[in-house]
């Protein structure tokens, strides 16, 4: 088990697009489907829009997991946005994990906007493995404490 | 004179009550380190791939923190350094810098946090042994067998002879287990290094007409375009070299307050000194010129002759697109056309 | 080399001599032995410098951008490695076909004082992608065998624990010189996101680990299907930091992930960042390769 400080609890941040997944969360708390509160979710226009400095940013300033969701491959709002980020976030990832970062840190989920239920079961399994993983203490940044 | 085995040097520095930065040896790379059980001394290697000067001026180091909560701020300043300590096995050419660095950073307003080091370190010098073909130290006026240093060592054969010069480097080493020694070797060692540094290929560059009268002339030379053709731009030289001391102060926002540090900055960089209306060199040229007018020209000019280049020679060998201060010499000093 | 370097020298001398081109890009000598620097001859008179052969290392191909505007051709001198840098600048649309003369010039791997460069230990090819004419002979034509993944490969098998110590054993040495990436022919940003105060991530020295990390992370991933694994990075790094191995990283998982990839080749412009499939594998296929 990682050396973890007493009563911490993850931080995670969910990069939702606009158009799915931020919907699909919504959908879960009209549903009032819970969800763990650590989660804090960034809304952008489109999942493509997450680049990989937003990614290391959120670990440098204390996230212990990041998460993007996005639209299912072939229903971005923009056509083919969520192509590019698939792309993008699968070479950021395997970086990442040929660096030493643990694997579970990171993650792709792709949500549509009728996907309550699989935002909050996502979120919360999400949250379990972080948990398991203790603090990200390889990619964070000792000011920002 | 003093003297004690060579292999007694580990006990030594080990015994010695405060901290001791070192050339340690890493993963085939010699740096200076903080000296800790399980290090890998590398006393006898001639050049550390950076300069010591880290010790005195660290690459970066924290000026103050701020620490914002509503509507207070804390402000907590850095300590100054404090504690004495050794810098063990420095060179010649490295502890001639030191001087270069005083001039700037013990000039009025003085620099307090690189005068509490200053003022905390006792120095204890390696003489050179082997000279390396990009040595030319003696063309400043270092000679690589007299360190200006608390304690002198040189090692002859198995053993370090030791000598202080001053008050601080005698109490040092009365307080290490040495035997008394004869002058005649030393003085031996001193010819034979003296000797060796005279055959390297750079030993005698003239640095005839580098100089404040001759500033325009050298300033306007058509040379420089193709001098500065290959730069990249990048800081291995200045980050390399010992006189170099230019440096940036920056805010980090840590999300709670800002950090505020300051940090090497290298005159090849683009934004150096990047004022609103832009820069006054605009082109790698101008920086590369200037770079090198520093170290030969306006240094000097303003420091009584004293070069701002001690000839380690560590440009060198570190330059991506090989060049260095030697092809500069060579290409604009009148003796050696 | 010295037939072959004579060659290229007495063509150029041609090529000044009519105006075909109004200077030289290649190589002078230095001090020492193998300290050659990348050169300018803008005359005959220039040119008596003019050396090609085993210590003409660097990359030319970025150099060209200073002369992209400049009044007349240039003729420079590449190797093949060189070739696939140019054309992917051009590619780019950084660089004007029309403004360079190039002589593609034969190669038998590249040294320093140290021996042969690293990146020459694992050659692409023999073949130029871009030139105007071709100098070179059978001998440099013989492409050495090697395997260009074996060091990544390596690193992938390890544990990831075993991973991380070896990188911040390797990126604690970076002291931020930006050498890489200044000569880097894939990064050509008039204004770099690590100069730009406004980016929030400006840093002039790495000043805790993460920006030791990040930096390295991020140069890596703006090339990332723009490499052409030229190895200048690791060639120049003042620390030896191997950074190629960042590089070929990117490269490794793009063949394997959306086919073999070689930046520079051809003329499309798409790199594997700039396209897609809709069966591309999601981002979960990075938990189930190599080792946890």
């Amino acid at each position: 088990m990682p050396v973890t400080e007493k009563n911490w609890t993850p931080k995670i941040v969910a990069f939702c697009c606009n158009w799915c997944s931020y919907a699909g969360a919504d959908l879960a708390g009209s549903g009032r489907l819970s969800y763990p509160a650590d989660i804090k979710i960034i809304r952008v226009p489109c999942s493509c829009r997450v680049n990989p400095l937003f990614i290391l940013r959120a670990f440098e300033r204390g996230a212990d997991g990041v998460i993007i969701c996005g639209c299912h491959p072939g229903d971005c709002h923009y056509t083919s946005g969520n192509y590019y980020a698939r792309r993008r976030m699968t070479l950021l990832f395997s970086m990442l994990d040929y660096l030493g970062i643990e694997r579970g840190r990171t993650r792709v989920e792709w949500v549509s906007a009728a996907e309550g239920g699989k935002f909050s079961n996502t979120m919360n399994e999400f949250a379990r493995t972080i948990t398991e993983l203790g603090e990200n203490r390889k990619l964070g940044d000792l000011r920002c404490k | 004179m003093r003297k004690f085995a060579a292999s007694q040097a580990e006990s030594i520095i080990r015994s010695i009550p405060m901290p001791v930065y070192l050339p340690v040896e890493k993963e085939g790379l010699v740096e200076y380190a903080r000296y800790e059980e399980g290090v890998k001394l590398a006393l006898d290697t001639c050049k550390t791939e950076k300069s010591p000067k880290d010790v005195l001026f660290p690459q970066w180091e924290d000026l103050m923190h701020f620490r914002v909560e509503g509507k207070n701020i804390t402000l907590t300043e850095q300590e100054r350094c404090s504690q004495d300590y050794v810098l063990f096995g420095a060179r010649a050419c490295d502890i001639r810098a030191f001087k270069v660095l005083d001039k700037v950073f013990l000039a009025d307003p003085v620099d307090t946090y690189y005068a509490a080091r200053r003022q905390h370190g006792i120095i204890v010098a390696m003489a050179c042994g082997e000279p390396l073909d990009s040595c030319f130290c003696g063309v400043f006026g270092v000679d690589p067998a007299e360190p200006e240093a608390d304690v002198i060592l040189w090692k002859v054969g198995e053993e370090y002879y030791a000598d202080s010069r001053t008050e601080k480097g005698k109490k040092l080493l009365d307080s290490w287990p040495t035997q008394p020694a004869e002058e005649a070797p030393v003085k031996a060692a001193k010819a034979d290094i003296a000797k060796k540094l005279d055959s390297k290929p750079f030993a005698h560059l003239n640095l005839k007409g580098f100089d404040g009268d001759h500033m325009k002339e050298l300033f306007a030379s058509p040379k420089w375009k193709q001098l500065s053709l290959a730069c990249l731009g990048c800081g291995s030289c200045t980050f390399a070299c010992p006189t170099c001391q230019c440096y940036d102060i920056r805010d980090y926002d840590t999300g709670h307050g800002v950090q505020r540090y300051r940090c090497w900055d290298s005159c090849m960089y683009s934004d150096f000194t990047l004022m609103a209306a832009g820069t006054p060199r605009p082109t790698q040229l101008e920086r590369y010129r200037q770079r090198f007018m520093h170290k030969l020209v306006y240094f000097p000019a303003n420091n009584d002759g004293m070069y701002s280049c001690v000839g380690c020679g560590r440009c060198v060998r570190k330059c991506p697109m090989n060049l260095n201060i030697v092809k500069v010499i060579k290409a604009l000093g009148e003796g050696n056309k | 080399m010295q037939v072959i370097a004579n060659a290229i020298k007495k063509r150029a001398l041609e090529l000044l001599a009519d105006g075909t081109v109004a200077r030289v890009l290649g190589w002078q000598p230095g001090e020492q032995q193998s300290d050659w620097s990348p050169a300018l001859f803008e005359s005959a008179d220039d040119m008596k410098d003019f050396v090609y052969g085993k210590y003409a290392g660097a990359n030319l191909s970025k150099t060209c951008l200073k002369f992209n505007k400049a009044e007349g051709k240039t003729l420079v001198v590449l190797k093949p490695c060189d070739a696939l840098s140019f054309n992917q600048l051009l590619k780019e649309h950084r660089l004007n076909r029309d403004k360079f003369y190039i002589i593609g010039a034969g190669c038998k791997g590249m040294e320093d004082e140290n021996g042969l460069l690293l990146k020459c230990q694992c050659c692409k090819g023999k073949t130029f992608e871009v030139f105007d004419e071709v100098i070179d002979d059978e001998e440099s034509r013989r492409l050495p065998p090697s395997d260009r993944f074996e060091q990544v490969a390596r690193l992938e098998k390890m544990t990831h624990q075993e991973r991380f110590d070896f990188w911040r054993s390797e990126l604690s040495r970076c002291i931020r010189c930006n050498a890489c990436r200044n000569v880097c022919p894939a990064c050509t940003c008039q204004k770099c996101v690590f100069d730009n105060p406004d980016s929030g991530v400006a840093a002039k020295a790495n000043t805790t680990d993460f920006e030791e990390n990040m930096f390295h992370i991020i140069r890596a991933f703006h090339v990332a299907g723009r490499c052409t694994d030229c190895g200048e990075c690791s060639r120049v790094c003042p620390q030896h930091i191997p950074l190629h191995l960042l590089n070929r990283k990117f490269i490794k998982d793009i063949d394997e992930l959306y086919g073999d990839y070689q930046a520079g080749i051809g003329e499309e412009e798409r790199t594997p960042l700039t396209t897609y499939t809709k069966t591309d594998a999601d981002p979960g296929v990075v938990h189930e390769r190599g080792n946890e």
